[in-house]
């Protein structure tokens, strides 16, 4: 729905790259407006208020009730435009929401997703376009899919809740353990992006991180798949990490080590 | 009053006057509504410096990852865990809900209604006891083997019932003790509340002329009251699964996680307004008595917290969107969560309203319950960005919902607390707060306030969620120009913290060396300021009856711009 209103504000800082991205964005920008306007008027009010009667020698104030209906008005009216807002609002969410969240389209493809303490597994279902057969692909931390096909995901836990999240998709759902749960993407952009758990999940959640890459077409997924098959991958979900260091303006202390992660992640596996 | 209760009464009072109490009796093992919440504040006060130490040590370590933090030490994955758990847990149920509810509650109550004391005073004692006891037991579970619990302040099982997950096998049962304690502590203390203000208020006070702080607290308590059953019970099964062997929520034993989400949310979001209704009473007395204003639409701003109060029990699965719930039930909660924007919006428009036509003095007091409007604002506001179930779907567990809440909780707690604090000194202790050090502490407290959350927002934005001990680990988060915010978010608190030595240094100074107040130096109507100062045990002189509401300022053809609520008409 971004064609309608598009302030472009999630996109400055994450790409959108799944096909309900652009709705999400939409809704944001138009709370944005909504609640803007109103919180930009009501500021204002306060702040006019504010100077406008400020205590001044021999100026008295008002004796006002706020309890007779000529009085009332003055908070009831604005809050009348509120509720009409809220109505407006919420149709929009509602539609947004049955759209990501409650209907599933159909598919090209299937992927499943299992968390546990602290990476993901990926199941990719093969040629057969099936879960469960001889030729799927697994994979860890290294998710692969195609741009512009439709996938369904299967989330599952092996041990205690995690959070299947892909910010460029606008995309966050728990995963729980003893349950199977649904949902659909559909990826808009070629590339690769972060993949995070996003439900704490104890002392390494911090490191549970992963990637999913975006092949632009089927051509490139399936070399992928060929390269995992015959164990000469190079991981995608590595290379993107491997940025070095972030530079800081300035320090505080010194550190003798990488990174306190680097030292838990050595010492528990 | 029965007669007997009457006679019993006196006979206290008597027996109280023959001999001066021992400092243990008079301050230790206190009866008096007041020693309790000193007690209560004072408590609370430690424990948000405990608090603010622990967001001190993991912001610093979010904007400088891997360094070794100055007074702290080095931060890894189970101490950053622990910290972030523990500062939740702390700033929720050992700051907020003592010092507002609690000690403001304790504290006015009985002399804003003017009764002598609370009507159950030896409950009253047990329950700051078992709260002790309880902040003693979180204290103790930093310490055990294992470290402290970190699983988060919501304890999402299977990770908090199962030690083989959360790697704090005593830290999460001692975490969890100290919870439950905490819950039985305010209980006892709540029933004491609602009884005192519905049985013993003076004379000619109706339930119209109750102040809105005494009416907040009363609604507030009775929400906590009503919703705590189910966390109770949540918490007992949770340690049985933790303890005994028991599965309520281990899926491998039968048991669902999802059922704790539920029990924890089904209190976990009225307690949200459990501490907001507090700090609305306390900003409604100060905005009208530093604006010599009548309160603009009393029944109406009551009949809203009733409506907030109600409202908040069905909204609680907003948590819980992209949990794994039917996504057909969100539609529900959609609509209920974005309802509640229209009373909290109806109450912030009747402040506005108060403040017209007024003769506004900002004093410090005054100052912080502005500062609560202006932030909260935003923290509403945002509320809504997060109740809309489809973008939830982004900003679940991100930072958004990290700024958007502490604009809720910080104003609420923190801008409530020095509010009410810097508006009652003088009753507390008869002496005046020094108002430059008050006003630099504001200014020093506000703005990096702002510094801190606002750019939490923009991270938030960027998809950064919660709960992540290093940032820089992750290639899309790891961008300099993101780091760069966290780093004025540190910043930001550091500079926040180091003003509040400037409170304590102003708190203890004026408490034994400040100008001595009057009687009534802000010139308000209620009940308190008709007491000395401070007040003795059992507060009134003589007790005092009620001839009118407590907001009647300005009145037209009356000389004085207040008109205290014991005054009888002729005089």
């Amino acid at each position: 729905m971004n064609e309608y209103l598009d302030l472009g504000l999630i996109t400055s800082f994450v790409p959108a790259a799944s096909s309900f991205a652009g709705d999400i964005d939409f809704l944001f920008d138009l709370i944005t407006i909504i609640v803007g306007f109103w919180f930009v008027i009501t500021l204002a009010t306060l702040f006019y208020f504010m100077i406008r009667f400020r205590r001044r020698e021999g100026v008295k104030a008002l004796y006002i009730s706020g309890e007779k209906h000529s009085e009332k008005v003055w908070t009831h009216y604005p809050h009348y435009g509120v509720i009409a807002f809220d109505v407006f609002l919420i149709g929009f969410v509602i539609v947004v929401w049955v759209n990501v969240k409650q209907t599933l389209p159909a598919n090209e493809d299937t992927i499943r997703a299992i968390g546990q303490q602290w990476s993901w597994s990926f199941v990719h279902t093969g040629a057969d376009g099936k879960l469960d057969t001889e030729d799927d692909v697994n994979t860890v931390n290294d998710l692969h899919v195609i741009k512009d096909n439709t996938y369904h995901f299967e989330l599952q836990s092996r041990d205690v809740l995690h959070n299947f999240a892909i910010p460029a998709f606008r995309l966050r759902q728990d995963t729980i353990p003893g349950r199977t749960i649904r949902g659909w993407f559909k990826p808009t952009i070629s590339g690769t992006f972060d993949l995070q758990c996003a439900e704490i999940c104890g002392r390494g959640h911090s490191m549970m991180f992963a990637a999913i890459t975006v092949h632009p077409d089927r051509k490139s997924y399936d070399e992928t798949m060929d390269a995992i098959r015959a164990g000469t991958y190079e991981s995608h979900f590595e290379k993107k990490r491997q940025l070095g260091p972030v530079p800081l303006p300035f320090t505080v202390s010194k550190s003798e080590t990488d990174s306190p992660y680097a030292i838990e992640l050595a010492q528990s596996f | 009053m029965g007669q007997q209760a009457e006679a019993i009464l006196h006979e206290t009072e008597a027996h109280d006057a023959h001999h001066e109490m021992s400092f243990w009796d008079k301050y230790i093992f206190s009866v008096d509504h007041k020693i309790i919440g000193f007690q209560y504040m004072f408590t609370g006060l430690i424990m948000a410096a405990i608090g603010g130490y622990f967001a001190y040590a993991f912001r610093m370590q979010l904007a400088w990852p891997g360094e070794e933090v100055p007074f702290y030490g080095l931060v890894d994955a189970a101490k950053y865990n622990m910290l972030v758990t523990n500062h939740g847990t702390i700033m929720i149920f050992w700051v907020a809900m003592p010092v507002l509810i609690a000690a403001f509650g304790n504290w006015l109550i009985p002399l804003m209604i003017g009764c002598d004391d609370m009507v159950f005073p030896r409950l009253n004692r047990l329950s700051y006891q078992i709260f002790l006891v309880s902040a003693l037991v979180l204290i103790l579970s930093f310490f055990v083997t294992g470290g402290g619990f970190g699983g988060a302040w919501t304890s999402y099982p299977p990770l908090s019932a199962v030690a083989a997950y959360n790697l704090t096998n005593w830290g999460a049962s001692l975490w969890l003790l100290a919870v439950f304690l905490e819950i039985v502590a305010f209980l006892l203390g709540g029933i004491n509340f609602v009884t005192t203000t519905m049985n013993a208020r003076a004379p000619g006070m109706g339930m119209m002329d109750i102040p809105i702080v005494v009416w907040m607290i009363n609604i507030a308590v009775i929400l906590f009251m009503a919703s705590v059953g189910p966390l109770v019970a949540g918490a007992v099964m949770l340690f049985f699964d933790q303890r005994l062997g028991t599965s309520f929520f281990i899926p491998s034993g039968g048991g669902d996680p999802l059922l704790w989400e539920h029990l924890f949310w089904f209190f976990g979001h009225p307690e949200v307004y459990v501490v907001l209704l507090p700090t609305m009473g306390i900003v409604a007395e100060i905005i009208t008595v530093f604006s010599r204003k009548k309160l603009f639409g009393y029944r109406t701003i009551l009949y809203t917290a009733f409506g907030t109060g109600g409202l908040s029990f069905i909204v609680w699965a907003h948590h819980q969107f992209v949990a794994g719930i039917d996504p057909r039930m969100a539609n529900v909660f959609v609509v209920t969560t974005i309802l509640i924007s229209i009373p909290i919006a109806e109450m912030l428009f009747s402040f506005i309203a108060t403040l017209y036509g007024g003769s506004i003095e900002f004093s410090t007091p005054m100052l912080w319950a502005l500062g609560f409007l202006v932030s909260f604002l935003i923290g509403g506001v945002t509320g809504i960005y997060l109740g809309a179930s489809a973008l939830d779907v982004y900003f679940h567990d991100s930072y958004f919902v990290i700024a958007h809440f502490h604009y809720t909780f910080f104003p609420i707690t923190i801008i409530g607390m020095f509010a009410a604090i810097t508006y009652w000194f003088p009753k507390m202790f008869g002496r005046m707060m020094d108002e430059t050090l008050n006003k630099i502490h504001f200014w020093g407290t506000f703005i990096p306030f702002n510094g801190l959350f606002l750019p939490l927002f923009l991270v938030g934005m960027a998809g950064q969620h919660r709960r992540i001990a290093d940032f820089t680990q992750y290639p899309d988060l790891a961008s300099p120009d993101l780091q760069s915010i966290r780093i004025f978010a540190t910043v930001s608190l550091v500079i926040l913290l180091l003003f509040q030595f400037v409170f304590i240094y102003n708190f203890f100074n004026s408490m034994f060396k400040g100008k001595k107040a009057p009687l009534n130096p802000w010139k308000a109507n209620t009940l308190e300021w008709t007491v000395s100062s401070p007040p003795p045990h059992g507060n009134f002189a003589e007790l005092p009856t009620i001839y009118r509401g407590p907001y009647e300022y300005s009145v037209p053809g009356r000389e004085e711009d207040y008109w205290p609520q014991h005054l009888a008409p002729n005089q």
